[in-house]
């Protein structure tokens, strides 16, 4: 058990950090403490790709030299799935951060549960 | 290749470029616009439909790089038919909820409301079409934005925290489901579903392979259920629908929350395979949390004190009967599933757009002591208030009946003697007490009011149609069940 860690161990420790991330975002009651939890959470799956993806001893699949042996190169696909992964993580990250600047603007706090109560007390808000 | 093939990749494009072109639009332009263009979708999708059931599924093949390598659109009986319904609750959204828009924000936002909305049916449309799995993710990440913004376009601070506690809720089911389709990958080394379900058959056979590939379906079922809101997820329902414009609540509770449940459909058939997924404890599991999801749904819908909420915890109620008909399993229960998926969406998209107007002619109040005697002041949205909740309940010729009928069908088709008796027992507690608070409703809506004035409403077109269109549909579901259940067995049949 523990060798097969050990031997895995970059897939170990990215399992880990999504975790790490999925537990802030559920628990964590400060919007910008959840968003941190996102990004760690979002990064942990990227870590497992990216180290999926890497074969120790090959290059990057750019033909070099000729070689046009498969090989040679590692698989790409992986690396298209991290950059658009990110691309989408960034999108979603500015989203929720906007809004977390317009509760804030609102109620002048950025913890949910006092939010969750003001909203009960602000007439206008029903 | 006949033209026909162009269009659902057409529908994915031109949505874009809609979702585009709104936002350089004024407002109005921008309603009409939309109305016309998912008329035009809706037409396309017949012609579609009627193709593929003549000529049976295509595989479009992007960028002409074949199989294992490139992206694949695949359109079969089953994804036309779900396109098609989807696409018309959408236009009739759109042209029934058109006044509320324009009463619920500023006129200079309407344009990109509409925006959103295309933007929106783009990512239903490639969720419903694609053939990779990744593909579905990215999908699935632009529908939740698009979601969110439908919300917030309401701007009273209620709705952007319902939005957050909704997009929280969100991220975490599309993490998970990430990490779901990052772990199918690692092991079967495909992307798209059928060389994926190839490889995992092979899998499956050694009994390591199978728990791995339990356990990656198991995140990927728990990412999509969260998303779609099976109970114990079900809780930031009645906020986030109670709270929207009446167009995205309507959107959000028939479309978006079911096309999550499609999806996942379409990767247990497609991805994994149906003689897999019997191997795996996920289909108990899925029976046992719909089971929940319909009793403790209802119970909180009962003692709601807003006509809102009680409609939003009904819709947590009805998604837990999909779940229900995956849980059982076999053709005969994904067929139960993919029926209400249809008659659901047509039936909660006309209530959330009755209860509005409801609301309207009572001091704009949704709580029920306020809604006495609304219904004789606007009789319209009460007759369609009326044919809605006999659907929900289960009143023959009614989508709803059709719907529980297949349920209990199904669960007779099982093996499993427990699961007849939970069925069963599931679907007498829920229609009972969908009778109760939906014939509660029906009784005060209906019962005179002397102490606020009468005024009678003027009757538009603009929404007499559209709620009559889901009405017809509604009737059609029930009354000619058995076509919809013939092409929806068609459609599976096709996936394999």
């Amino acid at each position: 058990m523990l060798e097969n860690l050990l031997a895995n161990y970059e897939e170990a420790v990215a399992v880990i950090l999504f975790g790490i991330g999925f537990v802030m975002l559920l628990f964590q009651r400060n919007l910008i403490k959840k968003l941190i939890g996102l990004n760690i959470m979002d990064n942990g799956v990227f870590l497992l790709l990216a180290s999926m993806g890497y074969i120790s001893g090959r290059k990057a699949p750019i033909i070099a030299d000729g070689v046009q042996s498969t090989e040679a190169y590692i698989n790409p696909v992986p690396a298209g799935l991290v950059l658009t992964g990110i691309v989408v993580s960034v999108s979603v990250t500015a989203i929720m951060l906007s809004l977390t600047v317009r509760l804030y603007k609102r109620y002048h706090t950025l913890n949910l549960d006092e939010i969750y109560i003001l909203s009960r007390h602000l007439s206008e808000d029903r | 290749m006949s033209f026909l093939c162009n269009v659902p990749l057409a529908t994915i494009v031109l949505s874009l470029f809609s979702g585009v072109l709104c936002t350089v639009i004024s407002g109005k332009a921008a309603r009409r616009y939309t109305l016309v263009y998912e008329c035009v979708l809706t037409g396309l999708l017949v012609a579609l439909f009627v193709h593929v059931y003549r000529n049976g599924s295509f595989t479009y093949v992007m960028g002409e790089f074949p199989a294992p390598w490139g992206n694949e659109i695949r359109a079969g009986v089953l994804e036309a038919v779900v396109a098609l319904t989807f696409m018309v609750i959408m236009g009739c959204s759109v042209a029934a909820g058109a006044r509320f828009v324009s009463l619920d924000m500023d006129e200079s936002k309407v344009n990109l409301y509409y925006a959103l909305l295309n933007l929106m049916t783009a990512a239903l449309m490639a969720i419903i079409w694609t053939n990779d799995v990744f593909t579905g993710y990215v999908f699935l990440e632009i529908l939740t934005l698009t979601s969110c913004g439908v919300l917030i376009v309401r701007e009273i601070g209620r709705t952007t925290l319902a939005a957050v506690r909704y997009m929280i809720l969100n991220l975490l089911g599309s993490g998970l489901f990430l990490l779901g389709v990052v772990f199918l990958y690692d092991m079967t080394g495909h992307l798209l579903m059928v060389p994926m379900r190839e490889t995992a058959a092979e899998l499956a056979a050694d009994p390591q392979g199978l728990t791995v590939l339990t356990l990656s379906v198991g995140i990927l079922t728990i990412g999509l259920s969260i998303k779609s809101g099976l109970f114990p997820f079900h809780f930031w329902m009645p906020d986030t629908y109670g709270k929207a414009t009446p167009t995205s609540a309507s959107v959000l509770s028939s479309l978006v929350s079911k096309c999550y449940i499609f999806l996942l459909i379409k990767i247990y058939w497609r991805a994994i395979g149906v003689d897999v997924m019997m191997h795996m404890p996920v289909g108990n599991i899925l029976f046992v949390l719909g089971m929940l999801g319909i009793v403790l749904g209802s119970v909180s819908a009962m003692r709601a004190e807003d006509i809102n909420r009680m409609v939003a915890f009904s819709s947590a109620a009805q998604i837990g009967y999909i779940f229900l008909g995956i849980g059982i399993g076999g053709q005969e229960g994904y067929t139960a599933a993919l029926f209400h998926i249809l008659a659901h969406s047509v039936t909660k998209s006309m209530i959330f757009l009755t209860t509005p107007r409801l609301a309207e002619v009572s001091e704009g109040n949704v709580a029920f002591r306020y809604l006495q005697g609304s219904a004789l002041r606007d009789r319209n949205a009460g007759v369609f208030f009326l044919v809605g909740a006999l659907s929900m309940i289960g009143i023959p010729i009614f989508a709803g009946f059709a719907s529980k009928l297949l349920f209990g069908l199904a669960a007779l088709e099982h093996q499993s003697d427990a699961k007849l008796v939970l069925t069963m027992l599931a679907l007498a507690a829920s229609s009972m007490l969908n009778a109760l608070y939906f014939i509660r409703t029906v009784i005060r809506i209906y019962t005179p009011n002397p102490a606020v004035r009468d005024y009678r409403r003027r009757h538009s077109a603009a929404y007499n149609i559209p709620m009559m269109v889901f009405t017809a549909a509604n009737l059609f579901l029930g009354l000619f069940s058995w076509v919809a259940v013939r092409l929806i067995q068609l459609g599976l049949e096709q996936f394999v």
